[in-house]
């Protein structure tokens, strides 16, 4: 019972930043129709990010993953900005290559700054971890699945009661029409792009201090990223959140009761399943085409 | 007209070029390496190739083999079995390289072994451990790294200190690691130790909850972990967030504990690391005098401390191939291979010389390495 119980709490507290993850790539591409390669590399750049500022520069925790949070919205936009803006017309194959050559520069870049040599992050909480009977969880868990939600019902928020939200829900479903209306189309990408990409830096800065830092840490990420938006369907927050805690459901589950080397096989073995019964993932928004 | 001066000024730097590319063709002997320079073990990676540059430069300094200087062409196995083959190939056809060492993970040298044959080039394994390399009929192949068997039954003559009554085991799953774990848990077995829950994790895996609430749950004493040191990191570290108090054994001799010290902290307190050189103490080393030149050279260049647990296996694989070429009197694979069967040279782990391992007619060679055991207590490398 306690193992069962210990899975369980591991795989709500993996949930959290799972979901975080999916969140930022559904956004993507649901309303720009981009298959971002450079999500992974999000992640990792705000990893490097909270390295460089809490331990190396030993500026305050908390504030380093603010900053690294800016910086991953800042490094979206200028991403969006100067890749994604002078391909606006071109057909997906284009902006897919594109994305896998920015991926490839990126992850080479971090390699050339940081070395090929783990980091490993210190953090201000207590190492013991926090017990509840016969279960425990890291303090640091706990803060990251706590900022985690708080980012998630954010951007429920942002997406749903704002006007920015309004225009992103407007081009999500057909964005010709949207942009006849008198959205700003392009204001909209970037936006878009921004906040998705903070979202993966946030996730990396969360992250960092709980595992190490590697300049390839990223490709995993990005796998599960992908995985948990054809779960929960394109553009769906909602549909992002409960696939990301599916996923760490089943991963969880599987490593413990089947085999721990088919763990990261089970989210795909999952999807496997999700695109023959339900193509358009478990929680998908209605799309207009035409 | 400009344009005509600037085609002639390419032109006339391609000639000066290849002339000088001949020019350094001639005058070296040149020899491949194969190691994962990025990607997920790139830290070893990059170790065992600054190991094998100061074996090189060692070997220049006392003027080179046959007259001639020798030269590194080192490739990235980028941590992929597929650019291996790739890195194994270029070397092969493009530098035209008569021997070479790689490719550190087992994985990548069972990859690039097919191609050995095809071209009948000789290869020193440096730090692979999987029993296949040596027994599945490769006659290209010199091991200087010790198998896990070898591995697990040096541990098995000093198993009694740590009064195992159950061990589990979390290995990489890969051919490394269930090597391993089969070549421990057979030796453990016959010592009657009992084997609870055997784990494995994807070599890129971070999160490890999974597999360390199954271990709590099997009510063992000991666990056994092989991977390289960034995975042992994050075992250590995720041990401590699921209050498993298992006694730590890692295996392999890619844990590098003093990265283990600098980045799992506390959580490295007590840790036990099965190793092939113990930087430490170079005094104590078989060949004293080797161990120490190769560590004061080490820090000479400023490198990490850490890395010498993995950077003397480049010396000493670069130290074995310049005895063959020597041997062999000239710079030709068959020659080498032959050669290679008869060097014994000092290395800093110990003696290397070559045993037959494999199928009889197409043996492949391997070298009898020393184990040594060190614990991290009080945040220091210590006998235990």
């Amino acid at each position: 019972m306690a193992e069962f119980l210990q899975h369980i709490l591991n795989a709500i507290v993996l949930g959290g930043t799972y979901a975080l993850l999916g969140i930022g790539l559904t956004l993507i591409f649901g309303i720009m129709k981009v298959v971002n390669f450079t999500h992974g590399e999000l992640y990792s750049f705000g990893a490097y990010m909270i390295f460089m500022f809490s331990a190396m520069l030993g500026l305050n925790f908390f504030l380093a993953i603010i900053l690294s949070m800016v910086l991953g919205v800042l490094l979206g936009g200028i991403i969006e900005f100067a890749l994604l803006r002078p391909l606006r017309g071109a057909n997906i194959d284009t902006t897919m290559l594109v994305m896998i050559g920015a991926w490839i520069v990126m992850q080479n870049l971090e390699q050339l700054s940081w070395g090929g040599v783990a980091k490993s992050i210190n953090h201000p909480f207590p190492l013991d971890p926090l017990v509840i009977g016969e279960v425990s969880v890291s303090w640091i868990r706990v803060f990251v699945f706590f900022f985690a939600v708080i980012l998630i019902i954010g951007s429920y928020y942002l997406i749903n009661n704002t006007k920015l939200g309004k225009s992103m829900r407007a081009t999500f479903q057909d964005r010709d029409i949207a942009a006849l209306m008198g959205v700003n189309i392009n204001r909209v990408y970037t936006a878009t792009f921004a906040l998705g990409s903070g979202l993966a830096a946030t996730a990396g800065a969360l992250l960092g201090p709980v595992f190490v830092v590697t300049p390839t840490m990223g490709d995993m990420a990005a796998l599960k990223a992908f995985a948990i938006v054809i779960l929960g369907g394109l553009g769906s927050i909602a549909g992002a959140t409960i696939g990301g805690f599916i996923l760490a459901l089943a991963e969880e589950m599987g490593a413990g009761y089947i085999s721990s080397g088919y763990r990261d096989a089970m989210g795909f073995i999952l999807i496997i399943l999700v695109l023959i019964f339900r193509p358009t993932g478990l929680f998908a928004l209605k799309e207009r085409y035409g | 007209m400009n344009r005509f001066k600037s085609i002639a000024l390419v032109l006339a730097g391609t000639v000066v070029a290849s002339v000088s590319f001949i020019a350094t063709a001639n005058e070296t002997i040149k020899i491949g390496v194969s190691q994962p320079l990025t990607g997920a073990v790139a830290a070893s990676g990059n170790y065992v190739t600054q190991g094998a540059q100061i074996a090189e430069s060692f070997i220049n300094d006392a003027g080179g083999v046959l007259g001639k200087k020798i030269e590194l062409v080192i490739e990235d196995n980028k941590s992929n079995p597929k650019e291996a083959v790739a890195t194994a190939e270029k070397l092969i056809i493009r530098d035209k390289v008569s021997v070479m060492m790689g490719a550190w993970s087992s994985t990548y040298t069972l990859a690039v072994m097919p191609k050995l044959m095809e071209y009948g080039v000789p290869m020193v394994v440096e730090t692979s451990s999987s029993g296949k390399i040596t027994t599945s009929g490769n006659p290209w192949i010199f091991r200087i790294s010790p198998t896990s068997q070898m591995e697990a039954k040096s541990f098995g003559t000093k198993v009694d200190q740590f009064k195992i009554k159950k061990a589990d085991f979390i290995v990489v799953n890969n051919d490394w690691g269930r090597g391993a774990s089969e070549a421990f848990q057979e030796v453990l077995k016959a010592k009657g130790i009992s084997v609870g829950t055997v784990e494995t994790m994807d070599a890129k895996a971070t999160d490890l909850s999974a597999q360390l609430a199954k271990i709590k749950s099997s009510g063992g004493d000991t666990l056994f972990v092989t991977s390289g040191v960034e995975q042992i990191t994050l075992v250590l570290k995720q041990m401590k967030e699921q209050r498993l108090n298992h006694q730590v054994i890692t295996t392999g001799g890619s844990s590098s504990p003093d990265q283990l010290i600098s980045q799992a902290g506390a959580a490295a307190e007590g840790s036990n690391h099965l190793l092939f050189f113990a930087p430490w103490f170079p005094e104590s080393a078989p060949n004293p005098s080797v161990a120490t030149k190769f560590v004061n050279e080490w820090n000479k260049r400023g490198h990490n401390f850490a890395g010498l647990t993995e950077g003397f296996r480049g010396h000493d694989g670069i130290m074995t191939i310049a005895a063959g070429i020597k041997a062999a009197g000239k710079n030709d694979s068959k020659a080498i291979q032959q050669a290679l069967w008869d060097v014994k040279v000092k290395g800093v782990n110990g003696n290397i010389e070559f045993i037959k391992q494999g199928p009889a007619g197409k043996e492949s060679a391997q070298n009898v390495p020393n184990v040594y055991v060190v614990t991290i207590k009080d945040g220091k490398i210590a006998l235990p």
